[in-house]
C-alpha cells in the first residue's frame, strides 16, 4: 500500500536510476565537480527527454479517444480511463491464459469495444442529451460508469498489480548514451500508427468528415440526409474502441491495478485541452510535451511528483490559453 | 428654475451630439478567426429613439448587439452608454446601467416559474440600482404586473416548458422590461408570429417607448420594422450601409441592391 | 407554509437533541461510530449540492476538499504535539479546515469557472490526484505511510470522545442544511438557479454570474473541509489513499442526485438513506460491494429519476401533471424575504 505512487515507472531502466544516484552523490560532494555533473546531467536529460517523447506517444493514444468524444462531440466522458483499464485487463486475461500478444488481443477486441461505445452513447443520448441534462446528470452518469467499472474490477481481480508477457518486454535498444526500452518504444510506434489512421479516417472518408462536421453544423448534415445522432454514435464507438488499444499499451508499459486509471484522468484532459480540443496533431504534440515534462520531473524530483505535473499543465492551460496550443 | 439647473442645461447644450446620445458606438470591429463579422460600425442613438436595425442573415446584427451588451468583446472601437464607457464591463454590469436585451432564441430559466423568471432581474438589477428595499409583496406585484402586460398573467405559476413559442417570446420581452432599462434591444422578437401577435408586441414596444424607453428593434419582418421605426440602420456583411429616415433608407439604391435583392 | 429560519433551526436542534439522547439511551457507542459517518455524509452531500444542485456545477473533488480539512487538522496536531497536547479544540480545527478548503475552492473556481462547466468538473477530478500527490510527498503529515492521531478517551461532560465527535458533526450537519435552506430561499438562491438554467440569460438579467459561482464554490468547499477536520480524531490513523478515496467523491455526488438536487431535503434524504444502508452493508457484506451498489444506484437514478426521490414523491403526491410547477411552488405562494 505504501508504494501507491512508487509504481509509476516500476521498470525504469536500472541505468537511469544509478545515474540519478550518482548525480545526487556528486551534488553532495564538495569540490569542483561541476564538469562531471554536467556530463551526467546531460546524459540524464537526454534519456529523460527521449523517454518522455516515447511515453508521450503512448499518451497520445490514450488521449485520442477523448479528443474524439470531448474534443469533437462535446461529450465529457470522464469514464474513458476506466475503459482503458478494462482493455488492460482483457489483454492481461488473454495473455495470462493463452499467451497471445496484448496488442493483437486488443485489436481483436476493438469491435466489441466499438459496440459497447455505441450502446453507451445511445443511452447517453436518450437519457441526457435529448433532455438537455448532459451537464449535470450526464457527467454523473459517466462518473458512475467509471466507478462501477473500477469497483467491479477490484471485486474480481483485487488490488494486485497485473502485468503481461511479450517478447519485446524487458528488451532494450542501446544507442550511444541512450537506452530505449522496447516496452515503451513498441506502444509509441503502434500508437502513432493508430493516430495516423484516425486522422486519415477523419479527413479523407465521408463518415470521418461528417464526424468533424457534427459538432459545428448539424443542420448541414441533416440537409445532406445524414443523421447526426448516428454519426455521433459511430464516433463515440470509435472513441471507446481506441481505449482497447490504449489499455494494451498501458499494461505493456506498466503493471496495472483497477485504480491506475484515475491517474490518467488529469493527464488525458490536460492533453486534450492543451492539444486544442479535437485536433489529433495537436494531441500528439501536447502529449509529447507533457511526457517530456513528466519524465524530467520524475527523473530530477522523483516519480512520486509526476502526477502533479499534468494537473499543473491543465490549470495553466485553462487559466492562460483555454483554446490550447494549436487553437485559434 | 434655479441658476444651477440653467447652467447645467447650457453646458449640456454646449456638448456635442455624441455626448447627448444615449448609446454611442464608435468604430466597433469584431472578427472570428479570419471572418470579419463587424467592420468600423459607428452608431449614435439619442434617448427616446425608435430605431430599426435590419440586414440579411449573417450581416452582423446579433454580433453588434452582443458587443453592445457585453456578451462578446469587440477588438476595435468603443461603446458609450449614458455617458459611460462600456469597454471592459461585464454583461451584468451593463444591464445594471440600464441596457437590456431580449435574445433571438428565447432563453428562459427553465426550472423557474414565469413569475420567478421575472423576479431575477427585479432582484439583481432593479433592487440594486435603487439601493432601496423592496418588500417581497412589492416584487410579487411587479412580477404580476409585467406578466399581465404581455398577457401571461394567468400563467405566472407555470414553468416555461408549458409555453408556446409566442408566449416564450413574450416572456423574453417581459424579462428584459423587468430590468427597467433605458435602452431595450429586441432581437427578432417577432419571428414566426402571426399578424395580430406582431401587432400586440409592436403596441407593447410603442407603449414602452412612450414611457421613455429607447428601443432598438432588430427584425426581418419589414412591415413591422417600417411601422415601428423612426429611423432605420442597415447592416450588410458587417458594414453599415445606410442610416436615416426609413422611407429614405428604403429608397437608397445601395440598400435595394445589397439587401432587398435586384 | 414556509417556516422562518430560527424556527427551522430550533426544530432541527430539538430533533438532534432527541436523536442524541436516544442514542445515549441505547447505551452502545457503536451507534455513535456509525452515526458519525452518516452525519458526515449529510454535510458532504449538502455541501456538494450547494454548487452542484443549485448552480449546476459538478464537483468530482469532494474527497480533496474533505481531505484538505482532515490534513489541516493533522498538520496542526503535528505542530502542537511538539509543544502542548490538545490545546486546539476541535471546533477551532473545523473552522481552520473550513477556511483552507474554502480558499482552495475559491482558487479553483477563479481559475476554471470563467470557462465552460465541464472544465471545472475535470479540474476538480485532477485536484484530488494532485493534492494526494502533495500529501504523499509531505512527510510532516505522514506521507504515504499515514499519520497517527491520539485522541483522548474521555471528554468532560459527555463521556466517551466519540460521542463528542458525533455531537459536533451533528451540529455541523444542522448548520449545513440551515445554510442550504437559507440560500435556497434567498436572492442568492434565485441567482444560483438562473445560473444553472442559462448563464448568458442570467448575465443579461443582471446576475453577476462569476461572483455567485465563486460564492458557491467557496461555501461548498468550506463545508466539506469542516466535515473533514474532525476526521483524523475519529479514525485515529489517517492515510492518503483512504482519505482521498473515491468513495467520498462518489457518495457526495450520489446522495444528492438520488435524494433530489433542487432543495436541501434531497441531500439529507439521500445521505440518511444511503449512509445508513452502507453502514449496515459494510458490516453484513463487503465494503466494495456496497460501493458498487451506490455506483449502480447513481447511474439508475440519473437515468430513470432525474429529480431523485424528492421528485418521485412529488409526482406521486401530485398525480395531476398540470399542477406540477416545480421547486418554486411553495415560495411562489409565500414569497421569501428579499434583501
Amino acid at each position: 500500500m505504501g508504494g501507491k505512487s512508487a509504481h509509476y515507472y516500476p521498470r525504469r531502466p536500472a541505468k537511469a536510476q544509478s545515474f540519478l544516484a550518482k548525480t545526487k552523490a556528486l551534488l553532495h560532494t564538495p569540490g569542483g565537480l561541476s564538469g562531471c555533473l554536467m556530463i551526467f546531467s546531460l546524459d540524464l536529460l537526454i534519456n529523460a527527454v527521449v523517454s518522455g517523447i516515447l511515453i508521450g506517444g503512448f499518451y497520445a493514444a490514450v488521449t485520442s479517444g477523448v479528443s474524439l468524444s470531448f474534443g469533437i462531440l462535446d461529450i465529457v466522458n470522464i469514464a474513458h480511463p476506466a475503459f482503458i483499464i478494462l482493455g488492460s485487463y482483457i489483454a492481461y486475461i488473454v495473455n495470462a491464459n493463452l499467451g497471445i500478444d496484448p496488442i493483437l488481443t486488443s485489436i481483436a477486441v476493438m469491435p466489441a469495444f466499438y459496440v459497447l461505445g455505441s450502446g453507451i452513447y445511445q443511452v447517453y443520448y436518450v437519457s441526457f442529451e435529448k433532455r438537455g441534462q448532459e451537464s449535470l446528470r450526464g457527467l454523473a452518469f459517466f462518473f458512475g460508469l467509471l466507478f462501477i467499472t473500477e469497483v467491479t474490477l477490484v471485486l474480481y481481480f483485487g488490488v494486485d498489480y497485473r502485468y503481461v508477457e511479450a517478447s519485446y518486454i524487458g528488451a532494450a535498444w542501446h544507442f550511444a548514451m541512450l537506452d530505449i526500452p522496447f516496452r515503451i518504444l513498441v506502444p509509441c510506434l503502434v500508437s502513432l500508427l493508430l493516430i495516423a489512421a484516425l486522422q486519415i479516417f477523419l479527413t479523407r472518408t465521408f463518415v470521418g468528415r461528417a464526424i468533424m462536421a457534427v459538432a459545428q453544423d448539424q443542420l448541414a448534415l441533416r440537409l445532406m440526409a445524414v443523421d447526426p445522432i448516428k454519426i455521433k454514435r459511430i464516433a463515440f464507438g470509435i472513441s471507446i474502441a481506441t481505449a482497447s488499444l490504449a489499455g494494451a499499451f498501458l499494461i505493456i508499459i506498466q503493471p496495472v491495478e483497477p485504480s491506475v486509471g484515475r491517474e490518467y484522468i488529469g493527464r488525458i484532459f490536460a492533453i486534450c485541452v492543451l492539444g486544442g480540443m479535437g485536433s489529433l496533431p495537436g494531441t500528439v504534440i501536447a502529449a509529447m510535451l507533457l511526457g517530456i515534462v513528466e519524465s524530467l520531473t520524475s527523473t530530477f524530483y522523483g516519480p512520486s511528483w509526476a502526477p502533479a505535473v499534468s494537473f499543473g499543465f491543465l490549470l495553466l492551460t485553462l487559466a492562460v490559453r483555454p483554446a490550447g496550443l494549436l487553437g485559434r | 428654475m434655479s441658476m444651477a439647473e440653467g447652467a447645467s442645461t447650457a453646458s449640456t447644450a454646449a456638448n456635442s451630439a455624441a455626448a447627448r446620445a444615449l448609446l454611442q458606438v464608435d468604430n466597433v470591429g469584431k472578427r472570428f478567426g479570419g471572418f470579419v463579422a463587424l467592420e468600423n460600425i459607428s452608431l449614435s442613438v439619442p434617448a427616446g429613439e425608435r430605431l430599426g436595425l435590419i440586414g440579411p442573415n449573417g450581416s452582423g446584427k446579433s454580433t453588434l448587439v452582443n458587443c453592445i451588451c457585453g456578451t462578446l468583446r469587440n477588438e476595435q472601437g468603443t461603446v458609450h452608454f449614458a455617458g459611460q464607457k462600456l469597454d471592459g464591463l461585464q454583461a451584468h454590469q451593463r444591464t445594471h446601467l440600464g441596457l437590456a436585451r431580449s435574445f433571438q432564441l428565447p432563453r428562459p430559466f427553465v426550472s423557474l416559474t414565469l413569475a420567478d423568471n421575472i423576479r431575477i432581474p427585479l432582484l439583481y438589477t432593479v433592487a440594486r440600482r435603487r439601493g432601496s428595499h423592496h418588500t417581497a409583496h412589492e416584487i410579487e406585484e411587479r412580477c404580476a404586473k409585467l406578466l399581465n402586460e404581455v398577457g401571461l398573467g394567468e400563467k405566472a405559476r407555470r414553468l416555461p416548458r408549458d409555453l408556446t413559442q409566442v408566449e416564450m417570446r413574450k416572456l423574453e420581452l417581459a424579462r428584459a422590461m423587468a430590468a427597467e432599462p433605458k435602452l431595450l434591444i429586441a432581437d427578432e422578437a417577432m419571428a414566426g408570429l402571426t399578424h395580430s401577435e406582431i401587432e400586440d408586441i409592436l403596441s407593447l414596444l410603442v407603449r414602452l417607448n412612450e414611457q421613455g424607453v429607447t428601443i432598438i428593434l432588430i427584425e426581418h419582418i419589414m412591415s413591422a420594422v417600417m411601422s415601428f421605426s423612426r429611423r432605420l440602420v442597415v447592416l450588410v456583411s458587417g458594414r453599415k450601409i445606410a442610416d436615416g429616415r426609413p422611407e429614405e433608407v428604403m429608397r437608397d439604391p445601395e440598400v435595394e441592391r445589397a439587401y432587398l435583392g435586384q | 407554509m414556509t417556516v422562518r429560519t430560527p424556527v427551522f433551526l430550533l426544530v432541527w436542534l430539538v430533533i438532534s437533541a432527541a436523536v442524541f439522547a436516544g442514542s445515549l439511551a441505547l447505551g452502545n457507542d457503536y451507534i455513535f461510530f456509525a452515526g458519525y459517518v452518516v452525519l458526515q455524509y449529510v454535510v458532504l452531500g449538502t455541501a456538494w449540492n450547494i454548487l452542484g444542485g443549485y448552480c449546476g456545477y459538478v464537483n468530482f473533488g469532494s474527497a480533496a476538499f474533505f481531505a484538505l480539512g482532515a490534513y489541516s487538522s493533522v498538520a496542526i496536531y503535528k505542530l502542537i504535539t511538539e509543544n502542548d497536547f490538545y490545546r486546539m479544540p476541535i471546533p477551532v480545527l473545523m473552522l481552520i479546515g473550513g477556511l483552507v478548503s474554502g480558499v482552495v475552492g475559491f482558487g479553483m473556481g477563479y481559475l476554471t469557472l470563467r470557462l465552460r462547466g465541464a472544465f471545472f468538473a475535470i479540474a476538480t477530478l485532477a485536484l484530488a490526484v494532485v493534492l494526494q500527490t502533495l500529501v504523499v510527498n509531505w512527510d510532516f503529515v505522514g506521507g504515504s505511510r499515514g499519520a497517527y492521531i491520539i485522541r483522548p478517551e474521555q471528554i468532560e461532560p459527555i463521556g466517551n470522545y466519540i460521542r463528542y465527535l458525533f455531537l459536533l458533526m451533528m451540529v455541523l450537519a444542522v448548520a449545513g442544511i440551515t445554510i442550504a435552506r437559507l440560500i435556497e430561499h434567498s436572492r442568492l438562491g434565485y441567482g444560483f438557479a438562473s445560473i444553472r438554467d442559462d448563464e448568458l440569460a442570467a448575465e443579461a438579467a443582471g446576475v453577476p454570474t462569476l461572483r455567485l459561482k465563486l460564492i458557491a464554490t467557496t461555501i461548498s468547499g468550506a463545508l466539506m473541509g469542516m466535515a473533514g477536520a474532525p476526521f483524523p480524531y475519529y479514525i485515529g490513523y489517517l492515510q492518503p489513499s483512504s482519505t482521498f478515496g473515491l468513495d467520498y467523491a462518489v457518495n457526495s455526488i450520489a446522495m444528492p442526485l438520488i435524494g433530489g438536487t433542487t432543495s436541501w431535503v434531497g441531500p439529507l434524504i439521500g445521505a440518511l438513506l444511503l449512509g445508513s444502508l452502507q453502514q449496515i452493508a459494510t458490516v453484513t457484506i463487503s465494503s466494495a460491494v456496497n460501493l458498487l451498489i451506490v455506483g449502480c444506484l447513481l447511474v439508475i437514478f440519473v437515468i430513470i429519476a432525474p429529480n431523485g426521490i424528492v421528485g418521485l414523491v412529488h409526482t406521486y403526491l401530485q398525480r395531476k401533471p398540470e399542477d406540477f410547477v416545480g421547486r418554486r411552488r411553495v415560495e411562489a405562494e409565500m414569497p421569501g424575504r428579499v434583501p
